[in-house]
C-alpha cells in the first residue's frame, strides 16, 4: 500500500481516545499525522505544568481543558481531521454512547481502576469494537520489554508490569513508545480490515 | 468397545495467556487459578473464552478443560 492508498482507507475511519494524558495526547497526534478521518477525544482534566514532561501540550496551554487543548494541537498539525472533543469524565454508563461510531477505541487512562472499568465495559457492551490499551510504561530504558499482545479484540501495549511510583515516574520517551505503539496497532487493525 | 464408568476427566488442559497449561484437577475456580499462578495484583482483568469475569464472580466461576483464559495485570500509568 502506498501512502495515498493508506490515507484513502484511514480517512474514512473513526477512532475514540479515552483520556488525553501521556498516552492519549501522543497517540492522537500520531493518528492525526497519518490522516485518520475522525478522532473522538475525551478527558475531564486540565493541563498543568507537570504534564509537560510527557504530554503533547505547550506551556501556553496550562490551565486549558486537556480535550480542547489537544483538539487545538491536532488541528494545527492536520486541519482536515474531524475532532470531537468532550470535556467529560468517562464512566461505565457513558462510554458506549461516546464511542458507538468508532472503529477502534484507545484506552489512555492513567489509573489502573479506570483501565479495568473501560476494558470491562467495552468487552461486555461493545465486544465487536477493538480496544487498544497501554499497560506498563513507567521509568526509562528497557525499551525491548515493551510489546503488543492480542487476545481477541483486546490489544495490550506496554511492558505489562512497570508501575508508576515516586522513583519510577512516567517520562516522555517510554510513554511515547507505548502511545505510538498503540497508534501503530490502531492503523494495523484498520488497514488489515480493508484488505 | 470400551466402557467408562464416568466420562469426567481427572485433569484439564487450558490455554492461559496464550500458553498451554496442564492441571491435575478436573476444574478450578478463577480464584484458585489466580492463587496457584500467583496473579497477586489487586486490579485484574480475567477473560474466559472471550467473556469477562468480574471480581465478585471469581469464587463461583469455574475453569474447565479446553478453556482459553486471559489474565491481565492492570497497572497505573498513562
Amino acid at each position: 500500500m502506498n501512502f495515498e492508498q493508506i490515507i484513502s482507507v484511514l480517512s474514512k475511519k473513526s477512532v475514540g481516545i479515552a483520556g488525553c494524558g501521556g498516552l492519549g495526547s501522543n497517540c492522537a497526534v500520531a493518528l492525526a499525522r497519518v490522516g485518520i478521518g475522525k478522532l473522538v477525544i475525551c478527558d475531564f482534566d486540565i493541563v498543568v505544568e507537570s504534564n509537560l514532561n510527557r504530554q503533547y501540550f505547550f506551556y501556553s496551554q496550562i490551565d486549558m481543558k486537556k480535550s480542547f487543548a489537544l483538539k487545538e494541537n491536532i488541528k494545527n498539525i492536520n486541519p482536515f481531521i474531524v475532532v470531537e472533543a468532550h470535556d467529560i469524565k468517562l464512566e461505565h454508563n457513558n462510554i458506549p454512547s461516546f464511542f458507538q461510531h468508532c472503529d477502534v477505541i484507545v484506552e489512555a487512562f492513567d489509573r489502573a481502576d479506570m483501565k479495568q472499568m473501560i476494558i470491562e465495559t467495552v468487552l461486555d457492551e461493545m465486544p465487536e469494537t477493538p480496544l487498544v490499551c497501554g499497560i506498563g510504561l513507567a521509568g526509562w530504558g528497557n525499551s525491548n520489554a515493551i510489546k503488543m499482545k492480542q487476545t481477541g479484540n483486546l490489544y495490550v501495549c506496554g511492558d505489562g508490569d512497570s508501575e508508576v511510583t515516586e522513583d519510577s515516574p512516567p517520562l516522555a520517551p517510554r510513554v511515547g513508545i507505548v502511545a505510538n505503539m498503540q497508534a501503530n496497532t490502531v492503523i494495523e487493525i484498520l488497514l488489515n480490515e480493508s484488505k | 468397545m470400551k466402557y467408562f464408568l464416568t466420562n469426567q476427566n481427572e485433569y484439564m488442559d487450558i490455554i492461559l495467556n496464550n500458553n498451554k497449561e496442564h492441571f491435575e484437577v478436573e476444574n478450578l475456580s478463577v480464584d484458585e487459578l489466580l492463587k496457584v499462578k500467583k496473579f497477586t495484583f489487586k486490579m485484574l482483568i480475567v477473560k474466559i473464552n472471550g467473556k469477562v469475569v468480574k471480581q465478585p464472580e471469581y469464587y463461583n466461576t469455574y475453569i474447565k478443560d479446553g478453556d482459553n483464559v486471559t489474565v491481565l495485570h492492570l497497572i497505573s500509568g498513562g
